[in-house]
């Protein structure tokens, strides 16, 4: 490609070349690739296993069998998968959040000798592989008789949701002006009042990436999720979802409308907020 | 306003919380590892002391596969290195230099990222399936049907087959943190290339990708240690299997622990993967700071 000195971004428009339409073309195919497992799945999920063993796997479904959700929704336990994976995600998301934001801010703008200290050694955190405290976790869990709960994976999620929470969080509290904090507490109000109502406010941004990240972690996480639950009752989606498709005699359209409900939460998350999870993203990886 | 911030009981309060789930969720089990890897022990009967026989064990005489599973995640570490990376930054560098479109692709490519890994097994299964699966129905449409394999099942494609899958859903990741370097490389230094006469690919190989150097290594760090720690995609699709043909380190630990009750053995196997990581980050790292010194 030779030079064009209107090819850099924001200039005029781009004349049609041939190496601009090979480009597009392999940005194109590049696209189908990412994304058409995606489609074939939501197209897998109307149909039944005739219609996926007669040799009609890949295509339209003849009939769009919406039975197939309403099925799984109502008579499989998909629903409960559904439920649970919603309080075990949402309870670590508020908890993980009050965690990260009232320590962060204690390490970024609180005075006290051990802050950087703290700083590190949360940050060791991103350093351990989840394997390595399986074993132990599985074995004090059991002991404390906590197998087969909420709490079995919601402590080790939000465990795990700190070192990167608390290192983008203390990152955006250090770009927040310290005037406005003086300012606001001129008029001799509490710390806890001031936090709460001047400075959170500020930092929404930060508190939203960091919760879209927990969201993704908790909700597809599956190793601590298939070792600590074995009771139907309280399994999560990605779990339950799994246990299901391994059944003999499964029937795989009720199965793909399965993952397509486990699926749908993420992606509209992800459309909602792409800008700032692809911000929150690079911000984990660049910690220096 | 100073004395507020130096208000212990205020600094207590914020920080112990986090202090304490911290520390015994993901430090103390390390230790606790640690120990059950000096141990013979069920997880029932008492245990007994073995000093650092399990880990002779993982590499002198080894009967059940590690050592080929630790080549195996070797080879995942170089594939991603080698082939993943390279289209990863190709397409980091068309976005970044600016497309129409730039934004919608860099969404587009990084969507299997955050899709479930047991989303993303049972559809690469359903592609991969002999009787029905996509693979094999494009082989049959292109003429090359005697190609079509059951490609899970068979011993000699296993491991390629979910490597393949492995490569194709971190490509957006990967390809998301150097487009976000490329990006941050102040455009004046292509204005003055431009003026002394370089062309795009001059531009790209002698500025851009050398300018990329730190976000080259966070990369190549994720891809490696990412690699020794790849997990749920394996065990959803293969468990290990055929006859171990896709077991790497973690899978191996998993049955290890969860299916022969080897405590000690399998404890063995997940300090061996930290010390893995920790070694190949501390090595990457050093390449790297000693090239930016020269």
């Amino acid at each position: 490609m030779k030079t064009d000195p209107d090819r850099r971004p924001g200039r005029r428009k781009k004349k049609i070349t041939a190496s601009s339409v090979v480009l597009y073309l392999f940005l194109g195919i590049v696209t189908v690739m990412q994304v058409y497992p995606l489609i074939w799945l939501f197209l897998f999920s109307f149909k039944d296993n005739n219609e996926i063993y007669s040799g009609n796997a890949m295509g339209i479904p003849t009939v769009w069998r919406v039975s197939n959700y309403t099925e799984v929704l109502t008579s499989g336990n998909v629903s409960i998968f559904l439920l649970n994976s919603i309080i075990v995600t949402g309870i670590t998301i508020l908890v993980s959040t009050i965690l990260i934001t009232t320590s962060a801010y204690a390490i970024s703008r609180m005075q006290w000798k051990l802050s950087k200290a703290f700083l590190t050694y949360i940050l060791l955190g991103m350093m351990v592989p989840l394997h390595a405290t399986l074993l132990p976790l599985f074995v004090v869990l059991k002991n404390l008789g906590l197998l087969n709960s909420y709490l079995s994976l919601i402590l080790p999620y939000i465990a795990f949701a700190l070192p990167m929470g608390v290192f983008i969080m203390a990152g955006f509290y250090r770009n927040v002006p310290r005037e406005i904090e003086e300012s606001a507490c001129l008029d001799g109000c509490s710390i806890y009042r001031m936090f709460y109502s001047i400075v959170l406010p500020l930092v929404r941004p930060a508190i939203a990436t960091v919760a879209i990240f927990t969201f993704l972690s908790s909700w597809n996480e599956l190793m601590f999720a298939n070792t600590f639950l074995s009771d139907d009752n309280l399994k999560t989606l990605t779990v339950g979802i799994m246990s299901l498709s391994g059944q003999q005699g499964t029937h795989w359209g009720p199965i793909g409308a399965g993952l397509v409900i486990a699926t749908v939460p993420t992606l509209i998350i992800y459309f909602l907020f792409s800008d700032q999870l692809q911000k929150s993203v690079i911000a984990g990886a660049v910690k220096g | 306003m100073d004395k507020m911030l130096r208000n212990k009981k205020t600094i207590f309060l914020f920080t112990f919380p986090t202090f304490l789930l911290f520390t015994v969720i993901v430090i103390v089990p390390i230790f606790f590892s640690l120990h059950y890897s000096t141990l013979k022990w069920d997880g029932f009967s008492k245990e007994i002391f073995v000093g650092f026989s399990n880990y002779r064990n993982l590499f002198v005489d080894n009967t059940d596969g590690f050592i080929q599973a630790v080549i195996n995640s070797l080879v995942l570490a170089l594939i991603s290195v080698g082939i993943q990376l390279p289209i990863s930054l190709l397409l980091a560098l068309i976005l970044a230099r600016g497309v129409r479109g730039e934004r919608f692709f860099r969404t587009v490519y990084f969507i299997p990222v955050i899709v479930s890994t047991v989303v993303i097994g049972q559809l690469w299964m359903k592609i991969y399936n002999n009787d029905y699966g996509m693979l094999n129905a494009v082989l049959k449409a292109i003429g090359l049907g005697n190609l079509a394999n059951a490609w899970l099942a068979d011993t000699k494609t296993a491991l390629a087959s979910v490597f393949a899958a492995m490569l194709w859903q971190y490509v957006g990741y990967h390809m998301l943190l150097l487009y976000a370097g490329a990006k941050s490389i102040s455009p004046d230094i292509y204005e003055a290339a431009r003026i002394d006469g370089a062309g795009e690919k001059d531009m790209a190989f002698r500025i851009t990708i050398p300018l990329m150097k730190p976000i080259l290594c966070v990369c190549i760090i994720f891809a490696v240690t990412g690699s020794f720690k790849a997990f749920d995609l394996i065990f959803v699709m293969t468990g290990g299997g055929p006859l171990h043909a896709t077991e790497v380190p973690t899978t191996l630990m998993y049955t290890t622990i969860f299916s022969r009750y080897q405590y000690g053995y399998g404890s063995a196997m997940a300090i061996f993967i930290i010390v893995e990581c920790l070694v190949f980050t501390l090595v990457i790292n050093k390449l790297f700071s000693k090239n930016v010194d020269n």
